[in-house]
C-alpha cells in the first residue's frame, strides 16, 4: 500500500497537471478564435498605412490615439490588427504541417519500428542523415527552393521534422513489438500489417498525440524564424515573426512594435508544449 | 577489441551520413531558381557575359560531372570559390567556424553551469518549495526555444537595462590586434582585458539564450538521477559516515548521476550548433550561421554547400566523441 505521502504528491501533480491543460486550452483557443473571427473583430484594417500615424504607443502612454489599443508600426498599421491577423497564419501551419508531419513520420516510425529488417536499416539511416542538417538551415534552404509562400512552409516543415515522430514512434513500435500480446494476435492469425495497424498503433498512440501538440508549437516558431528571415509568406500579409523582425529594426524607437507579438508568439508556444505536458502526465498510467 | 570494433562500425555510418548530406545538399540547391551567376553581374550583361562566367564556375556542365567535380574537389580540401566574394569557400567558412565555435563552447558551458546548479540545489532541498520553484523554471525554459528566449534576452537585458551589446562580435571601433579568428581566447592568451571584455558583452546574451533550453535539460535530468542516486546502499552509507547531506550530494552521488546527463549533453549539444544559425542572425553575430543565410538569400550555391557540410561534419564528430566517451566512460560497453 503506498503511504500518504505519496498519494498526496501524485494528486497533487495532478491537479497542476489539469491546470496547465486547462489553461494552455483556453489560450489556444482565444487564438482559434480571434483567427476565425478575424476580419470581423480586429479593429483596424492590418494593412492600411498611414505614415501620419506611424510608431503610435500602446493605449495607456501619453501621445496615443484611440482606436489603436496596441500602438502602430513605423508605416502606421494597427499593431493589434495584425497580431489578430497573423494568427491565421500561424494556427493554419500549427494544424497543417502539424498533422502531415505526424502522419508521414509516425507511419515511417512505425515501419520501421515493427517490421524491422532492411525497412528499419534504410528509414534509420535516413533519420541519422536528416539529423546531421541543421534545421533551422535546412529549412531556409527549402524555402529558397520552394519560393516563398504558405504550401512551401508547410511542405519544408515536414520535410524536415518528419524525424521527430520517426524516431520515437519507431522505438516504441520496437518496445510493444516485443510484448506478449504482439506475439498471440500474430498466433491467433492476424496479418503483420494487421497486428500493426491494430495492435500497436493503438498502444502508441497517446505518444503520437503528444509529440503531435509539441509539433504543433514547432511548426509555429518555424514560421516565425522564417518570417523573421523574411522567407515566409509574402511581405504584406501580417505574420507574427514578420512583426518581430520588423520590431526588433525599430526596438529602440518603438518596443510596442515587438513586444506584443512577441508575448502572443511566447504564449502560444508555451501552450501548446504545456498542452503536450499535460497530455503526457494524463496518458502515464503512474500518475493515472 | 570491443571498443575498436565499436569505433570502426561509428566511423563507417558517420561517413555514411556525410555523403547522404552531400548527395541531398548538392542537389536541393541546384532546384533552387533564379540564376546565381545573372545575378552577381551588372544589370547590363549580354547572354554572352552569363554564359562564359557560368562556364568559369562549371554551371554550364550536366549536373552529375558538377557532381563529381565538386566531390573530387572536396576530398582533395577544395570546396570550390563563392560565387558573391569570389574567395575559396573553405577560406570564408574557416574564418567564420570559431565565432561560431566560441559561441557555442561559451553557451555549452553556461548551459552545464547553470543546469548543473539547478539540479544539484533541487536534489538538496527537494521535496520542498525550492524543488517545486526549479520544475516551473525548468519546466518554462524547456518549452520556449532560443529563438524566443534571444528576443526576449534582447528586450530584458539590450533595451530595459541595456548592460550588454546585442549586435554584433566586437565594438567596431576597436583596434583588434588578432592573428587567428578565435577572439575570445586570443584577447585572454594577450591578456588584452579590455578586448576580452567587449567581446564577452557582446556573447552573453546569444550564449544565453542557446544555453537556457539545454540547461533546463540538464537540470531535469541530473536532478532525476541524482535524486535516484540518494537513495542506493552506498550513499546511506556514506551519511552514516557522518558526512553532511551537500558533501554527500558533491562527493558521492554526483559522479554517478552524471553519465546519463553526459550522452544527453551530447546530443542536444549538436541541437545547440544548429540553434547557432537564427541566435547569430538575430544578434547579427558575425559567424558561420550568419553567413549562410546570407549565401541561401544571395543564391551563393558553393558556399551553402560548405557551411552545410561542414555544419553536418560538426554534428557527426560531436556524436561520435559522445559515443566513444560514453562507452570508455560506462564499464559495462567496456567490458562487454
Amino acid at each position: 500500500m503506498p503511504d500518504a505521502g505519496q498519494i498526496d504528491g501524485r494528486s497533487l501533480i495532478r491537479r497542476r497537471a489539469g491546470l496547465r491543460l486547462w489553461l494552455s486550452a483556453g489560450w489556444l483557443t482565444l487564438l482559434a478564435a480571434a483567427a476565425l473571427l478575424a476580419p470581423w473583430i480586429a479593429p483596424k484594417d492590418p494593412l492600411a498605412q498611414d505614415l501620419f500615424l506611424g510608431r503610435l504607443p500602446p493605449f495607456w502612454m501619453a501621445g496615443a490615439e484611440p482606436g489603436y489599443w496596441l500602438g502602430t508600426d513605423s508605416l502606421g498599421r494597427d499593431v493589434l490588427s495584425r497580431i489578430i491577423h497573423g494568427a491565421r497564419v500561424a494556427l493554419m501551419v500549427a494544424l497543417i504541417a502539424g498533422s502531415i508531419t505526424c502522419l508521414v513520420g509516425a507511419t515511417l516510425g512505425l515501419l520501421a519500428g515493427f517490421l524491422r529488417g532492411w525497412v528499419d536499416m534504410v528509414i534509420s539511416r535516413l533519420i541519422d542523415i536528416w539529423m546531421a542538417f541543421p534545421p533551422v538551415l535546412f529549412s531556409i534552404l527549402l524555402i529558397a527552393v520552394l519560393g516563398p509562400g504558405l504550401t512551401s512552409i508547410i511542405i519544408a516543415i515536414v520535410v524536415i521534422d518528419w524525424t521527430r515522430f520517426a524516431r520515437v514512434v519507431r522505438a516504441e513500435a520496437m518496445a510493444q513489438g516485443a510484448m506478449d500480446y504482439v506475439a498471440s494476435a500474430r498466433v491467433a492469425g492476424r496479418g503483420r500489417i494487421g497486428t500493426m495497424i491494430r495492435e500497436i498503433l493503438p498502444n502508441v498512440l497517446p505518444t503520437i498525440v503528444v509529440l503531435l501538440t509539441l509539433e504543433m508549437g514547432i511548426a509555429v516558431i518555424v514560421e516565425a524564424i522564417l518570417s523573421f528571415v523574411n522567407l515566409s509568406i509574402s511581405t504584406d500579409d501580417p505574420t507574427w515573426g514578420g512583426m518581430i523582425a520588423e520590431g526588433r529594426t525599430s526596438i529602440h524607437q518603438a518596443w510596442w512594435v515587438l513586444v506584443f507579438p512577441l508575448i502572443t508568439l511566447f504564449l502560444t508556444v508555451l501552450s501548446f508544449s504545456q498542452l503536450g505536458e499535460g497530455l503526457k502526465d494524463r496518458f502515464d498510467p503512474v500518475l493515472r | 577489441m570491443a571498443l575498436l570494433r565499436l569505433l570502426a562500425i561509428r566511423l563507417l555510418t558517420t561517413l555514411v551520413t556525410l555523403a547522404g548530406v552531400a548527395v541531398i545538399v548538392f542537389f536541393v540547391i541546384r532546384v533552387v531558381p533564379g540564376n546565381p551567376i545573372a545575378m552577381m553581374l551588372p544589370p547590363g550583361a549580354t547572354e554572352d557575359d552569363i554564359a562564359r562566367l557560368s562556364a568559369l564556375y562549371g554551371l554550364d556542365q550536366p549536373l552529375l560531372t558538377q557532381f563529381g567535380i565538386w566531390v573530387a574537389g572536396v576530398l582533395q580540401g577544395d570546396f570550390g570559390t563563392s560565387i558573391t566574394t569570389r574567395q575559396p569557400v573553405l577560406d570564408l567558412v574557416l574564418g567564420r567556424l570559431p565565432a561560431t565555435l566560441e559561441l557555442a563552447i561559451m553557451a555549452l558551458v553556461m548551459a552545464v553551469i547553470l543546469g548543473g546548479a539547478a539540479a544539484l540545489t533541487g536534489t538538496r532541498f527537494r521535496g520542498g518549495r525550492t524543488e517545486g520553484a526549479i520544475d516551473v523554471a525548468n519546466g518554462m525554459a524547456l518549452s520556449v526555444p532560443d529563438f524566443l528566449w534571444g528576443l526576449v534576452l534582447i528586450l530584458l537585458f539590450g533595451v530595459l537595462m541595456p548592460v550588454f551589446h546585442i549586435s554584433g562580435r566586437v565594438s567596431p571601433a576597436l583596434d583588434l590586434p588578432f592573428t587567428t579568428d578565435f577572439y575570445l581566447f586570443e584577447s585572454l592568451l594577450r591578456l588584452r582585458f579590455d578586448l576580452w571584455a567587449d567581446i564577452v558583452a557582446h556573447m552573453v546574451l546569444p550564449a544565453l539564450a542557446l544555453a537556457i533550453p539545454l540547461a533546463a535539460i540538464i537540470g531535469q535530468l541530473l536532478k532525476q538521477s541524482l535524486k535516484e542516486t540518494m537513495n542506493l546502499d552506498y550513499v546511506t552509507l556514506a551519511r552514516t559516515k557522518g558526512y553532511g547531506e551537500t558533501r554527500v550530494i558533491l562527493r558521492e552521488a554526483l559522479r554517478n548521476a552524471a553519465l546519463p546527463t553526459l550522452t544527453l549533453v551530447g546530443v542536444q549539444f549538436t541541437f545547440l550548433i544548429g540553434g547557432t544559425v537564427i541566435i547569430e542572425r538575430l544578434f547579427s553575430y558575425e559567424g558561420l550561421g550568419n553567413m549562410a543565410i546570407d549565401a541561401v538569400i544571395n543564391r551563393d550555391l558553393p558556399l551553402i554547400q560548405g557551411i552545410v557540410l561542414l555544419f553536418a561534419l560538426i554534428f557527426t564528430v560531436v556524436n561520435l566523441i559522445v559515443d566513444l566517451l560514453y562507452a570508455v566512460l560506462n564499464p559495462r560497453l567496456r567490458h562487454a
